[in-house]
C-alpha cells in the first residue's frame, strides 16, 4: 500500500480495525470536536466546500454542494446511506476502506447525520463481501458500546442510528435509487429523476448517498481542515484518492495517492506492467470509463480534469491494465456480457440494447463479424446513451465506443480475417492461467 | 401556472403539470407505451422522449414536470430520432405475428410502429421467447409479445389494490408473472387486457373469434351492479363477440368490472330460451305467441273471476329495464291489483309508504373528495367492484374508510377503522357508532339509544366521522336485504344528521333505483294497499308473473318462494334463459337481455342512461315492454298503446331527463327497534348470507368463464374457528346446514373474517337454494 493518504495508510502500519485502534490513530477527533465545539453545520458544510472533496464513488459530484441540498429544516425523517455496493469490474477500494478502516466510515456518516440534521443512517454493502458486513456489524456495535451511535451521542443532544444493510450482488444496486429501492426491501431498479433523493429518497424521506470513501474522507477533514485537504491534491481535486489497480501488473491492489498524481506513477507503485511487457491500454475509471490507449494514459495526471481532458472518467478509480497480449475485443466482449447481464430490464434501450451489443460483439470475436456491425454498434450505443433510466445504459455503451474508436483496426481484422490481430497463443501466454496448457498443447 | 412551449404553441399549466399533460391539452400527440392517465408513472418504455430546450439529452414526456419558460419539441429533428431509436429496440425482440395476434388491428405497438419503425430490421440475432403464463379463467396471454411497460402490474397494484403481477428476474430475462401457482384473481383483472397495449394480454373468452376491424361498435350500459357502467358491446354477424368500457369520467371512468366484461358469454349460451313453452296436461310444448299470449289472458281472467284481482302479484328483478318495470306494474294495476316489486331480496319493508326512493345520495364521481366514509353491511369488493375501486383510491389519498359489516373480507382498501358484528348485532352496534358520534359532537342521541353501549371500534368510527368536512355514510346491500333495515335506515340517518354526512345507499343491481320510478313497488305513496315481494310469497297468490327473476336464487327466502309458485293455479315467467321455472310455470315466454332490446336504467346516483338493442332478438325471443304491451292489449286495458321503449320511457319519467331529482333517503318518525340481540338465537347458528359476484344474477350464472373463475366457486358453510371448534368441526368436513325444513349439504370452511356463532352460507347458488331466509338461524351438523 501506498505510504501517501490517511483513509488506508495508518501510521506506522499499523492495521487494527476495532474502534481502539481507530481512536489510537486519533480517530472520533472530528466527531469530538463537533460536539464539544457545538460546530455548527453550515460550518461543517463550508469546510467540506473549501476542500473540494468529490464524491468518490464514480460521478464526482462535489460533496459539499450535495450535502448543501438536504432541506435541513425538513420536519420528520431523513436519511444518510453509504453507497458500499461497489460491484463495477475493476473496483475493489471500498471492501478494502471497511476492512482496515470500519469507524472511519462511521465517524463520516455520524458527522454528515449531524450537518445534515439526519437521524439514522444505513450502509448498504456489496453481497458478495461477507465478512467484511460482519466486520461493519462489529464495529457499528463498539462505535454503539461508546457512545459514538445511538442516543444523545458523548452526552449531547444529537443523536444518530446506523444500520449496516447488504446487498445481494446486483450490480444495479449501486445505481443510488435503486440502492434505496432495495433497502426498502423492493427489487433494485432505478428510479426515474426528477425528484431527486435529496428531496424523495429513502421511503419519500429527503435523502442523502455518498460512496463509502467520501464519507471516509469526512473525519480528516474537519480535523485539518478544508483548505489542508484541498492542499493534498490539487484545485478542484482535493485530497488523496484510492485508486484499484488490477490487469497486467506485478502488484495488483489498492493504492492510495494524492489527487494529480501521474499515471506514470501509479504504474510504478503497482510494479509496473507484468513481465516487461509493453502498456497496451488502460481504463481508468471502473469498466464503464471510456478505454484509453497507452499513449494517451501516460500523459495523464490521476485527477478528475486531466483524465476527462483525455476523453474517459476517473470514476471509482478502477484501473485495469492491460498489456500488448491483449486482445481488445474479447476484452469488449466480456465486459458487453457483464452489462447484458446486469441490465435491471427496467427501461427499452438498455433492456434491449445491451443483449444486442453483446451479441454482436460476441459474434465478431467468434469470427462471424460483418463489416456493418461496427457502424451498427455505434448506431446502437447511440440510441441508448442518454435514452435510459439510470447510467447503466451509458455505462454500456461508452467501452463499445472507445474500444472501437481507439482500437478499430484490431476490431476490422477481426471481421475481415476471422481471427486476433493478437495471436491466441500470445493472450494465452499474457493471461497466465493458460500457459501451462499451452505448451503442452501447442 | 407554469408557462411552457409546445411545438410553437403558449399554453399555460397548473403546477405540478409534466409535458405529457401540457401536450394533451394543446393536442400534441406524443407516442407512448408505459404511460397510462390513471397509473403512476412508470418511465420505462421511453417511447414519449421529447426534446426539451437547453437539455442536454432527450426527457421522457411522461415524467418530465414542466418548468417556467420551458419549451418542448416532440416532433423535432432530435425528438423523432430518440422516439424512432426506442421503437426499434421494442420490435427487436417482438415477435412481429400480428396475423396471428388477436390484438392485431388495435395495437399500439403496431399502430406506432407504423410512424416510427423501419421497415426491415436491423437485428439478425435470435430472438427472445418468453413462457406463457396461466392468469386464470379470463386473461390469455402470448408473454413473448411483451414490451414491459408494466401497466397490468401498476394496475393490478394501484386500481385493483393486490399486486398480483410483477416483473420478475432482470435484463432481457425479464418477465411479467403472477405469484408462483397464482392466478389473477380480482374482480378486475379483466382491464389489463385493455391496459397491455401489445398483444401479450388478450382476452381469453373472445380468443381468435373475430378481428376487431369485422366488429360493430355499439354503446350499451351494464346491467349488473347499481353502477351502470358504460360498455361498448361489439358485434359479429348479428352476435355479441366481445365488451369493453366505454370511457365515462363520472361513472366506471374506463374501467369494467370482470362481471361487466365477459356476462356476455351468457347471451350466447346453449341457455337461452328461444321459443314460447306452454305447459299441459302436465307436458311442456313449444307454441307460437299467440297461443302462449291468449293462454295467459284467458287464464289470469280466470284466476281474477274466481279469485279477485288481488290473487294475482308480479316478481320482477331489479336488472329488468325501467320501460319493462314500467308496464309490468301497469298491467298489475290494470288488473286491479297493486302486488308488484322488484326488491326481491329484501325482508323488511316496514318504510314502504313513507316516500323512500332510496339512491346514493350524492354523485358517483363525488366520492373522490369525501373524506370520511362508512360503509354499513356492505360486502363491498363483490357487491360493488367499481365503487369500491373509488373508494381505494380516495382512501390512497388520505379519505378515511370505516366500515361496519358482518364479515371481515379483504376489501384491498387500507380502513381507518373495521367493526365486525353479527347480522343480529348489526343495528346495536351501529346504533353505539350513532351515540358515540353524538358524544363526538356534543349533541344529544336519540332517548331510543338510552340503554347503547358504544363498543371500541364504534367509538373510532364515530371519532373519525366525526372530525370530517365531507363525509358519506352508505348502507350496503346487507343492509338493505337485512331484517332489520328499516332500524338500519333509520340510524345511519341519524348519524348522518349527527355528523354532517351525506346518506346513501349502494344500489343492489342496475335497477334498483329504476324499480321505485316505474312504480314496481306495492306502493311508493301511503294507503296504496298492495303486497311487496315477501308478503306475496309468504301469502301465496293464485297468479304470478315473474319478469327476469329467477326467483329460487334471487328471492331472500328461496324456500318459500318456491313454495308459493308451485302452488299457484298460474305462473308466467318472461326470461332469456331456461330456467327452473320448468318446475313451476305454466308458461315460458322467452324476453330479450339487454342486448337484444331498447331500455333504460337508473343507476345509483339516479343517472338515467337509455340504450339500444345491439343485436337482433334471438330467434323467437322478444323485447319484454312488447310482450308486457301486447299482454295488455289482450288483457283489453286501457294505456298499452306505445309504439316504442322510448314511448314507455318518456311515460315512466314524464319527460327526459339526465338525472331522477325525486329519489329520497330520509325518512321521518321510524321508531327505533334494536330487537332481541344475537343470544336469543341460541343454541343456533345465525346465517351471513353474501350473494356472491357471480351468482348474483342470471347472466352471470351463465357466463362460462366467470363460472371458472375462483369467485365462483362453490359456496361452503364457513366459519371462524371459535365456531368450528364448538361444533367438533374441521375445516373441509361435510356438513348439513338446515334451515326451516330445508337443508344444503356443504363443506365446512374456516372464515376467520366472521364473527362467532355466525355460518356463512352464500345465496344465489343452487346448492343453497334448499335453504330458506338470508337472515336467521340455521343448524349446522356433521353429516
Amino acid at each position: 500500500m501506498g505510504a501517501l493518504g490517511f483513509i488506508l495508510s495508518p501510521e506506522e502500519g499499523e492495521r487494527g480495525w476495532r474502534l481502539a485502534d481507530y481512536v489510537r490513530r486519533g480517530g472520533y477527533a472530528a466527531l469530538k470536536k463537533i460536539i464539544a465545539e457545538k460546530i455548527p453545520a453550515d460550518h461543517i458544510v463550508g469546510e467540506l466546500k473549501k476542500s473540494s472533496l468529490r464524491g468518490r464513488g464514480g460521478a464526482g459530484f462535489p460533496t459539499g454542494l450535495k450535502w448543501s441540498f438536504m432541506p435541513r429544516q425538513f420536519p420528520g425523517d431523513k436519511y444518510v446511506v453509504c453507497n458500499s455496493d461497489e460491484g463495477e469490474p475493476g473496483t475493489f477500494k471500498d471492501r478494502d476502506i471497511l476492512r482496515w478502516n470500519p469507524h472511519m466510515v462511521i465517524e463520516g456518516m455520524i458527522i454528515a447525520g449531524y450537518a445534515m440534521g439526519c437521524q439514522r443512517g444505513y450502509n448498504y454493502i456489496h453481497g458478495e463481501i461477507w465478512d467484511i458486513y460482519k466486520r461493519f456489524e462489529e464495529a457499528l456495535d463498539e462505535a454503539r458500546a461508546a457512545n459514538l451511535l445511538g442516543p444523545n451521542i458523548l452526552g449531547s443532544d444529537f443523536s444518530f442510528e446506523l444500520q449496516a444493510h447488504h446487498g445481494y450482488g446486483a450490480y444495479i444496486c449501486g445505481e443510488e435509487t435503486a440502492l434505496l429501492e432495495s433497502i426498502e426491501g423492493k427489487k433494485g431498479q432505478p428510479r426515474f429523476k426528477p425528484p431527486f433523493p435529496a428531496s424523495f429518497g429513502l421511503y419519500g424521506k429527503p435523502t442523502t448517498i455518498n460512496n463509502t470513501e467520501t464519507f471516509a474522507s469526512v473525519p480528516w477533514i474537519i480535523t485539518n481542515g478544508g483548505d489542508k485537504f484541498l492542499e493534498l491534491g490539487k484545485p478542484n481535486n482535493g485530497g488523496t484518492k484510492l485508486f484499484s489497480v488490477s490487469g497486467h501488473v506485478n502488484r495488483p491492489g489498492n493504492f492510495e495517492v494524492p489527487m494529480g498524481t501521474p499515471f506514470a506513477e501509479l504504474l510504478e507503485m503497482a510494479g509496473g506492467v507484468r513481465a516487461g511487457r509493453k502498456l497496451k491500454a488502460v481504463i481508468p475509471g471502473g469498466s464503464s470509463a471510456p478505454v484509453l490507449p497507452a499513449d494517451i494514459m501516460m500523459d495523464c495526471t490521476l485527477d478528475y480534469d486531466s483524465i476527462a481532458k483525455a476523453g474517459s472518467m476517473l470514476g471509482s478509480g478502477a484501473v485495469i491494465v492491460m498489456d500488448e497480449t491483449t486482445c481488445m475485443v474479447k476484452a469488449l466482449e466480456r465486459l458487453s456480457y457483464f452489462y447484458f447481464e446486469e441490465s435491471c430490464g427496467q427501461c427499452t434501450p438498455c433492456r434491449e440494447g445491451t443483449g444486442w451489443l453483446y451479441r454482436v460483439v460476441h459474434r465478431i470475436e467468434n469470427g462471424l463479424g460483418r463489416r456493418e456491425d461496427l457502424d451498427l454498434l455505434n448506431s446502437v450505443t447511440d440510441n441508448i446513451m442518454g435514452r435510459t433510466i439510470c447510467a447503466l445504459g451509458d455505462a454500456a455503451s461508452l467501452p463499445v465506443r472507445s474500444f472501437i474508436k481507439h482500437f478499430k483496426a484490431e476490431f476490422e481484422y477481426h471481421i475481415e480475417r476471422k481471427q486476433c490481430l493478437v495471436p491466441v497463443d500470445v493472450q494465452r501466454a499474457g493471461s497466465g492461467f493458460f500457459v501451462a496448457e499451452a505448451k503442452a498443447t501447442c | 401556472m407554469l408557462e411552457i412551449e409546445i411545438d410553437g404553441q403558449k399554453i399555460e399549466v397548473p403546477d405540478g403539470s409534466t409535458v405529457m399533460d401540457a401536450a394533451h391539452k394543446v393536442g400534441s400527440f406524443i407516442p407512448h407505451f408505459c404511460y397510462h392517465k390513471k397509473l403512476s408513472i412508470a418511465a420505462n418504455c421511453r417511447m414519449c422522449l421529447v426534446q426539451v430546450e437547453k437539455a442536454p439529452k432527450p426527457l421522457p414526456a411522461c415524467a418530465t414536470p414542466v418548468t417556467n419558460g420551458m419549451k418542448v419539441f416532440t416532433h423535432s429533428e432530435s425528438a423523432v430520432k430518440a422516439q424512432k431509436g426506442v421503437m426499434e429496440f421494442l420490435l427487436i425482440n417482438h415477435p412481429l405475428d400480428c396475423p396471428i395476434c388477436d390484438q392485431g388491428g388495435e395495437c399500439q405497438l403496431q399502430d406506432l410502429s407504423v410512424g416510427y419503425g423501419a421497415s426491415a430490421s436491423r437485428y439478425q440475432e435470435e430472438k427472445r421467447v418468453v413462457a406463457n403464463k396461466n392468469l386464470g379463467p379470463l386473461v390469455a396471454t402470448d408473454m413473448t409479445r411483451c414490451i414491459h411497460c408494466t401497466r397490468c402490474v401498476r394496475f393490478t397494484q394501484e386500481i385493483a389494490g393486490l399486486m398480483e403481477l410483477g416483473q420478475a428476474f432482470r435484463g432481457e430475462h425479464a418477465e411479467i408473472m403472477p405469484f408462483i401457482e397464482k392466478t389473477v384473481d380480482s374482480e378486475l383483472s379483466g382491464n389489463i387486457i385493455d391496459l397491455c397495449p401489445v398483444g401479450a394480454l388478450t382476452s381469453k373468452p373472445f380468443r381468435f373469434a373475430a378481428r376487431t376491424w369485422e366488429l360493430s361498435r355499439r354503446k350499451s350500459v351494464s346491467p349488473h351492479d347499481g353502477l351502470g357502467a358504460n360498455l361498448v358491446v361489439q358485434v359479429k354477424h348479428n352476435k355479441v363477440m366481445r365488451v369493453l368500457p366505454l370511457e365515462n369520467e363520472d361513472v366506471n371512468e374506463c374501467w369494467l368490472s370482470d362481471k361487466d366484461r365477459f356476462s356476455y358469454e351468457a347471451l350466447n349460451s346453449d341457455q337461452r330460451l328461444t321459443r314460447p313453452m306452454l305447459k299441459q296436461c302436465g307436458e311442456w310444448r313449444e307454441v307460437d305467441w299467440q297461443t302462449a299470449l291468449e293462454y295467459i289472458g284467458n287464464d289470469l281472467k280466470r284466476v281474477i273471476k274466481e279469485h279477485g284481482a288481488q290473487a294475482v302479484g308480479a316478481l320482477a328483478s331489479p336488472q329488468a329495464t325501467l320501460e319493462e318495470l314500467h308496464l309490468l306494474q301497469k298491467l298489475v294495476r290494470g288488473l286491479g291489483s297493486n302486488n308488484v316489486d322488484f326488491r326481491l331480496r329484501q325482508s323488511d319493508f316496514s318504510l314502504d309508504g313513507k316516500n323512500v326512493m332510496p339512491w346514493l345520495g350524492m354523485k358517483i364521481a363525488g366520492i373522490r373528495d369525501l373524506d370520511r366514509v362508512l360503509v354499513v353491511g356492505s360486502f363491498l369488493r363483490k357487491d360493488h367492484p367499481l365503487l369500491a375501486q373509488r373508494l381505494r383510491q380516495a382512501a390512497k389519498r388520505g379519505t378515511k374508510v370505516s366500515i361496519l359489516h358482518v364479515a371481515d373480507d379483504d376489501l384491498l382498501i387500507s380502513l381507518n377503522a373495521r367493526s365486525i358484528a353479527a347480522p343480529a348485532a348489526l343495528a346495536t352496534e351501529l346504533a353505539g357508532i350513532v351515540k358515540a358520534a353524538a358524544e363526538a359532537k356534543g349533541v344529544s342521541a336519540d332517548s331510543s339509544l338510552a340503554n347503547v353501549q358504544a363498543s371500541e371500534s364504534a367509538r373510532r368510527i364515530a371519532a373519525s366521522l366525526a372530525s370530517g368536512e365531507n363525509v358519506a355514510v352508505f348502507l350496503g346491500n346487507l343492509a338493505q336485504q337485512h331484517p332489520q333495515a328499516s332500524t338500519l335506515h333509520a340510524l345511519a340517518q341519524q348519524l348522518a344528521g349527527i355528523t354532517g354526512a351525506r346518506f346513501g345507499f349502494l344500489g343492489e343491481a342496475a335497477n334498483s333505483v329504476g324499480g321505485y320510478v316505474a312504480g314496481a313497488t306495492p306502493g311508493v305513496n301511503a294507503n296504496e294497499g298492495g303486497m311487496n315481494a315477501a308478503q306475496m310469497l309468504s301469502d301465496p297468490r293464485k297468479a304470478y308473473v315473474v319478469l327476469h327473476a329467477e326467483p329460487e336464487l334471487d328471492c331472500a327466502d328461496p324456500q318459500q318462494a318456491m313454495a308459493a309458485l308451485k302452488s299457484a293455479d298460474l305462473v308466467v315467467a318472461l326470461s332469456p334463459f331456461k330456467t327452473r321455472a320448468i318446475d313451476y310455470a305454466n308458461v315460458i315466454l322467452p324476453v330479450a337481455p339487454f342486448t337484444e332490446t331498447s331500455g333504460t336504467f337508473i343507476n345509483t346516483e339516479g343517472r338515467v342512461q337509455s340504450f339500444n338493442a345491439v343485436v337482433k332478438p334471438l330467434d323467437e325471443t322478444r323485447p319484454a315492454w312488447k310482450v308486457l304491451r301486447v299482454l295488455g292489449n289482450l288483457l283489453g286495458l286501457a294505456g298499452f298503446e306505445q309504439d316504442s321503449s322510448e314511448a314507455v320511457r318518456a311515460e315512466a319519467l314524464g319527460g327526459k331527463s339526465e338525472f331522477i331529482e325525486r329519489l329520497n333517503n330520509k325518512v321521518e318518525g321510524v321508531a327505533i327497534n334494536l330487537g332481541e340481540a344475537a343470544p336469543a338465537l341460541q343454541p343456533h347458528l345465525e346465517r351471513i348470507a353474501d350473494v356472491p359476484i357471480y351468482f348474483a344474477d342470471a347472466l352471470a350464472r351463465r357466463a362460462p368463464s366467470l363460472q371458472k373463475t375462483i369467485d365462483a366457486a362453490a359456496p361452503a358453510a364457513r366459519m371462524n374457528a371459535a365456531t368450528l371448534a364448538k361444533l367438533g368441526l374441521a375445516a373441509g368436513a361435510k356438513v348439513r346446514v338446515s334451515q326451516g325444513g330445508g337443508e344444503a349439504l356443504l363443506d365446512a370452511a374456516l372464515d376467520a373474517g366472521l364473527p362467532d356463532n355466525c355460518v356463512r352460507v352464500a345465496a344465489g347458488h343452487e346448492l343453497g337454494a334448499g335453504l330458506g331466509a338470508m337472515h336467521g338461524a340455521v343448524a349446522v351438523e356433521r353429516t
